[in-house]
């Protein structure tokens, strides 16, 4: 059995510990809003905030984990996050929408770490989260928007 | 693609509007068996009555929900919101109680107007569902009317409907949902009267696309990946290197030691098969296979090679697609002939969910959750894989993390995968296949590789006198169901979509198409051929431009301006021209770029669509290019929801612009040298350029939006690097010869 803390909740998995983090919060948690897109930490859909910082579950062994909290996107809350998903809204970023669980992530942890983020912070923090809809205007536009809404 | 959806059209036949409208009740019972919504739209699907179908296409239930069945695959695009706008506007309900759900398979009540089969593509998902739409919507508002006419004991013409309510002048008001059961109960009436465009208030002004609010929460059950039977096995099938393969000898003894897996199967004709309990196991153990693979059937040239049988065919006669005056003796008699040869590769269309499909055998029944973008062919392509019923297949469709054409296989490839492992299997267990990505990049499907040469002559005046375009490329539709509709006189429709209508004044073209058989599988790749068409016809304007000694944009407008001596061709410039004139004005063409930066225009029709844009780029010190800005203008007739058209421009540029920096998919020895996006290079945020996009208002009936963004910006991009160059890139990807 391995220990996990998933959005808050402590929980226990039956698998072999090289599992990826990735497949156990899927499969094992029905925590399906992490997504698959690579398997090789190179799209970005799958990540996940581990003690806030966003992280590949898809190449994060299970028995890594332990100890650390994870936070998925059904679990993600707080000033940022909220700024986020309401600006993701409000800008209507999402197309197929397959990668936003990942982006919304990635960009929630740049707000929290960095509330007034220029163009360059953007493409350094949000480089690692494809989107083949190219929906990356909008995501620029919903992080500067949110940004502000986290001002007011 | 459209001629080739016209011809379908023409020989498909429509079942009458009546006799759509004629199904209701009954029917919504079936709908919704194994339906798994996300959130709020479970609960609605699932309080829905039998008797609340007031069409195929329109659910209304006591809580005050309209749900619309949306019988297209949203992958993306937004159609499902669009379809719900088309009811909305003619049922005047509000925003807010407006729901989206996929229809099942049911060609009968579903089909696309304009294939005659159920299934999205081609851009025609608003354009085929325009009228359709608005009348269900209009028609479930005359039944709620009637319904409180008779309630109310009042005129129906006294009663009025705003934003969800009904209400009459004496006071009483009803909601939809208020009065739905009644409303359902009634008869449909056979005619319904649509509002004139000055009374709408949603089409054409903005509609909150209905998908996002769950796409920004991960909410459960939205995508196929997401899918999660009771009992369900994963199945992970490893294809063959090279196309057409066959498994000579395997070893799977390290592979079932993997804790989770079930079995490992010889899925013939397809590949090697792990089932497991879960999607790691599965995954971990197709690594631990040892198979040796019989390639003396297989396709086993490497793209070079193809290259070089494709130049070489550049240079012999081939079948003619359009002659038009004497090219050669125009040719002959020019004062200036430009020439070129262009190479394009293959491409994989890479959407962030691969494929994927979970299928369940019930005795004679079959369950299959997936997004599927060909519903009828999906279902009648299981039903006889099993080997039973067409109607005993249901087909539950789920959003598509993209498709860009992928999920359209006129061979259903991975419909016959799943069923045949099924088969394979035996038990009644679902069974979900997960391609990795290095399945779905590996898979096939291409956009075809191409080469085309063509030769443009100018006369002392720089006008151009002479278009001559040869096309060596891969036939899409050869082999397919749809063959007998796209390819005629040996001519494939969507290899010479894009240039078969080219339109600018000249007094003689002549284009033929070569179309060499290859082992490959090649598929529609977002906007189909027009991604070859465009970029090879509108690099060749700016080259003829230049050889004239003429701005891009003003050689354009002289070629678009003087007549055609066709009259389609005459409607298509003027409406090029419309689109041109407004990037023009947007990106400030006549003040020139701004110092350091270089600026190159496309214009091109695909679906109907009319899609002109400007690329501004810079050089980077190494010698690479990034493209900083792109100006935009569309007209695709009337735009139902004008910000998503924007969305889908500038996704469409994004799209192209991806592929036609970076992207390729080689062959070694018929061995795909691609596998993940590591080597399959995606665009990402900092490759992105700022995009501002303008919709051209007009009254004509609505065309595509989700592909028509892609063809320009390839050549708009080619154009601004000729600019700060002097050359036109003429090989893809860019990043092949340094420049990106």
């Amino acid at each position: 059995m391995i220990r996990l803390n998933v959005n808050g909740e402590d929980r226990e998995v039956d698998v072999d510990p090289d599992t990826p983090l990735l497949w156990v919060l899927r499969d094992e948690l029905q925590l399906t809003g992490t997504k698959y897109g690579c398997g090789i930490a190179a799209c970005g859909a799958c990540t996940v905030h581990m003690d806030g910082f966003p992280t590949r579950s898809c190449q994060t062994r299970v028995s890594d984990v332990e100890g650390a909290k994870i936070t998925t996107i059904e679990g993600v809350d707080g000033k940022a996050a909220s700024a986020v998903q309401a600006a993701w809204r409000e800008l209507d970023v999402p197309q197929c929408g397959y990668c936003q669980s990942g982006q919304i992530l990635a960009a929630t942890a740049l707000l929290a770490e960095t509330p007034k983020p220029s163009d360059d912070d953007i493409d350094a923090a949000m480089s690692g989260n494809v989107c083949r809809c190219a929906t990356y205007h909008r995501i620029r536009a919903a992080i500067h928007r949110a940004s502000e809404t986290m001002e007011g | 693609m459209l001629h080739l959806m016209q011809r379908m059209a023409n020989a498909a036949p429509r079942p009458s509007r009546r006799s759509f409208l004629k199904l209701s009740a009954g029917a919504a019972g079936g709908l919704l068996i194994g339906v798994k919504l996300p959130g709020s739209l479970a609960q609605a699907a699932e309080g829905a009555a039998s008797d609340q179908m007031f069409t195929p296409f329109v659910r209304i239930t006591p809580d005050n929900l309209v749900t619309v069945l949306n019988k297209h695959l949203d992958m993306g695009q937004g159609n499902a919101t669009g379809l719900a706008t088309l009811v909305a506007e003619e049922l005047d309900a509000s925003t807010e109680q407006m729901r989206a759900e996929f229809a099942p398979a049911d060609n009968a009540k579903y089909q696309n107007l304009l294939f005659g089969v159920q299934g999205t593509g081609g851009s025609t998902a608003i354009a085929n569902s325009f009228e359709q739409y608005r009348k269900a919507g209009a028609t479930a508002r005359a039944m709620l009317v009637a319904a409180a006419a008779e309630a109310w004991g009042v005129a129906a013409s006294e009663i009025s409907v705003k934003a969800g309510t009904l209400s009459h002048p004496s006071g009483k008001s009803a909601t939809f949902g208020e009065m739905a059961a009644a409303a359902a109960a009634l008869d449909v009436p056979g005619d319904v009267t649509l509002k004139t465009p000055d009374q709408w208030v949603y089409i054409g002004k903005g509609f909150p696309r209905l998908d996002v609010a769950n796409k920004t929460v991960g909410a459960p059950n939205t995508y196929g990946m997401d899918v999660q039977r009771d009992d369900q096995l994963v199945a992970v099938l490893t294809r063959p290197r090279a196309f057409g393969a066959t498994v000579a000898s395997l070893n799977a003894d390290e592979a079932r030691k993997v804790a989770g897996v079930v079995d490992v199967i010889d899925v013939p004709g397809h590949g090697v098969a792990v089932l497991a309990t879960s999607t790691w196991p599965a995954i971990k153990a197709q690594g631990l296979l040892e198979i040796e693979w019989d390639e003396s059937t297989a396709e086993t040239r490497s793209s070079d090679a193809l290259f070089d049988e494709y130049r070489k065919l550049a240079q012999a006669e081939g079948p003619v697609f359009r002659h038009d005056g004497d090219a050669a003796a125009q040719l002959e008699g020019a004062a200036n002939v430009v020439e070129e040869t262009f190479e394009f590769p293959y491409l994989a269309h890479g959407m962030m969910e691969p494929m994927v499909l979970t299928i369940h055998v019930e005795g004679d029944r079959a369950t299959l959750w997936h997004p599927s973008q060909f519903q009828t062919s999906d279902q009648a392509t299981a039903a006889a894989v099993l080997g039973i019923p067409q109607e005993n297949v249901t087909v539950n469709t789920l959003y598509a993390g993209g498709s860009f054409g992928r999920r359209a296989t006129p061979d259903a490839r991975h419909v016959v995968e799943a069923a045949t492992i099924a088969k394979i299997w035996g038990k009644s267990q679902p069974i979900k296949l997960v391609y990795t990505r290095e399945d779905d990049t590996r898979a096939g499907y291409y956009r075809p590789m191409g080469v085309h040469k063509v030769r443009a002559g100018l006369d002392a005046d720089g006008n151009l006198v002479a278009w001559h375009h040869r096309i060596v490329q891969q036939s899409l539709m050869s082999g397919t169901a749809f063959e007998s509709f796209a390819v005629k006189d040996g001519i494939d429709s969507t290899s010479v979509e894009g240039v078969e209508d080219f339109s600018y004044a000249v007094s003689a073209f002549h284009g033929e198409l070569h179309s060499p058989k290859v082992g490959v599988p090649v598929l529609w790749w977002r906007s189909v051929g027009h991604t070859q068409t465009a970029y090879v016809v509108e690099t060749m304007i700016d080259r003829a431009a230049e050889a004239a000694g003429a701005d891009p944009v003003a050689f354009r407008r002289a070629h678009l301006t003087r007549k055609t001596g066709s009259d389609a061709h005459d409607a298509d410039n003027a409406r090029k021209l419309g689109v041109l004139d407004k990037v023009v004005e947007m990106s400030g063409w006549g003040e020139g770029a701004p110092q350091g930066r270089f600026r190159g225009v496309a214009v091109h029709k695909s679906f109907n669509t009319y899609v002109a844009e400007v690329a501004e780029v810079s050089r980077r010190d190494d010698g690479t290019f990034k493209v900083e800005k792109v100006w935009c203008a569309v007209d695709c007739g009337v735009a139902v929801n004008p910000d998503n058209v924007k969305a889908q421009m500038e996704g469409g540029i994004g799209y192209g612009l991806g592929a036609i920096l970076f992207d390729e998919i080689t062959l070694t020895d018929g061995h795909v040298d691609q596998e993940n996006f590591d080597t399959y290079r995606p665009l990402r945020m900092e490759d992105m350029p700022a995009v501002e996009v303008e919709v051209i208002a007009s009254a004509a009936a609505p065309t595509g939006a989700g592909e028509p963004g892609t063809p320009p910006i390839g050549p708009a991009v080619a154009n601004a690097i000729r600019a700060a160059t002097g050359s036109v890139p003429s090989v893809l990807p860019l990043s092949k010869a340094g420049l990106a």
